[in-house]
């Protein structure tokens, strides 16, 4: 049986189809570019290659100088967030055949945040906004045995446990664009991912942080977040779960 | 042995709950929407649809309107809510989007300037109207004007 199987099994090794992606990358090198520029990259790649795939390849076969971020390179690390086709998202989650490839794919750094260099840009300013939110249980009892909760208090945060900061949310938002105080959607949904936890004491400290002049309420509920979220969270949602907490002054 | 320290890294003193204009601002947008769309809708059905439609609009209609006490409250409400809710819409854009601080503080003050004079104004004519003025024709009138 299996030899039939075996005999019928063609001796060319089946190709496998490619096809030629043009890519239109935006780059910056600070030492020499007064401006950003666009430079465009033809690849070969199949079906199976994310626009990651397609960024290595320019990398190590075309131009050595292209600088991007990636870590995991499956989703998790949350590192490559760019601007795909002027949407956030991250390049280690976006098939190139999801794409037009009748047209160019335009590659860029997030927006909002200053550019360092090609796809770089500096995330301090990200990072602060999430850290003045206090994203860490506080609570006064010592911990000497587990902090119960039941399943329906775990869900009422769940969502929100899903951020791995990436950054897609905040820079794809308008305010953040032009504020530059804005706490921006991801520093919420972390705040988010602590008021509501049943076991945390310091939902009061963080809705008082938020119900600032940059906090919540600049927030114009455009959507662009939720529709930037490589995780799916629904981020507008997150923040109008906030602005009602901060309504009632308690989660 | 360790020592536990109660609340690690916790603000010491809350903030004072002072008056928040944002908070507010974002409430008074979803209540008077709510309402604006009653009062916005009711305005146009009165004036373009009942009745005669869009062809009863002539002074005496409006003269008529703004005679009845029904009516200068619902234009006051109108003018108010509208108003206030156009400018502060206004101003959170401005707060968006004039990062030079000279040129906010211009557009804030222009709007505010603008929002009160249209206030005032507005307010003065749904409540000085006169629906009859001397000499004009009677055939311009509402039905209710004195015959000179």
């Amino acid at each position: 049986m299996s030899n039939a199987v075996l005999e019928n099994r063609p001796n060319v090794p089946e190709e496998i189809p490619t096809f030629t992606a043009t890519l239109i990358i935006r780059r910056f090198d600070p030492e020499v570019d007064q401006e950003p520029r666009w430079e465009d990259f033809d690849v070969v790649m199949q079906g199976t290659d994310r626009v990651l795939d397609a960024l290595h390849k320019i990398k190590w076969e075309q131009d050595a100088s292209l600088s991007f971020r990636r870590s995991c390179a499956h989703g998790v690390c949350g590192s490559d967030a760019m601007r795909i086709n002027g949407r956030n998202r991250l390049a280690c989650k976006t098939l190139l055949k999801d794409l037009d490839l009748s047209k160019p794919i335009y590659v860029e750094a997030i927006k909002g945040l200053p550019l360092e260099k090609d796809l770089i840009v500096n995330m301090d300013p990200f990072f602060e906004s999430f850290k003045e939110v206090q994203p860490f249980l506080i609570a006064s009892s010592k911990p000497e045995k587990e902090r119960l909760q039941s399943p329906v208090e775990r869900a009422r945060f769940d969502d929100t446990t899903k951020c791995i900061l990436c950054a897609a949310c905040t820079s794809s938002c308008p305010v953040f664009w032009t504020d530059g105080q804005y706490f921006g959607p991801a520093a919420i949904v972390n705040a988010h991912r602590f008021i509501f936890d049943s076991r945390d004491e310091g939902a009061e400290i963080r809705l008082d942080i938020l119900n600032d002049k940059e906090g919540v309420w600049r927030c114009r509920t455009t959507f662009n977040c939720t529709e930037a979220c490589p995780r799916g969270i629904q981020v507008t949602q997150a923040i109008a779960e906030v602005k009602a907490a901060v309504l009632r002054g308690k989660p | 042995m360790s020592v536990t320290i109660e609340t690690p890294r916790a603000p010491g003193v809350r903030r004072s709950r002072r008056f928040n204009v944002e908070k507010w601002g974002w409430i008074y947008m979803r209540a008077s929407g709510v309402v604006l769309v009653v009062l916005i809708f009711g305005h146009l059905f009165v004036n373009l649809v009942a009745g005669q439609g869009v062809k009863a609009i002539d002074f005496a209609f409006v003269g008529g309107k703004l005679s009845q006490p029904f009516w200068q409250i619902w234009d006051t409400l109108l003018l108010w809510l509208a108003l206030i809710h156009g400018a502060n819409g206004m101003r959170t854009i401005v707060n968006d989007y004039a990062s030079n601080r000279l040129l906010r503080v211009i557009f804030k003050g222009a709007l505010i300037a603008s929002a009160v004079v249209l206030l005032v104004l507005g307010t003065l004519v749904i409540y000085t109207f006169d629906p009859c003025p001397a000499g004009a024709s009677p055939a311009d009138l509402a039905s209710f004007c004195p015959v000179k």
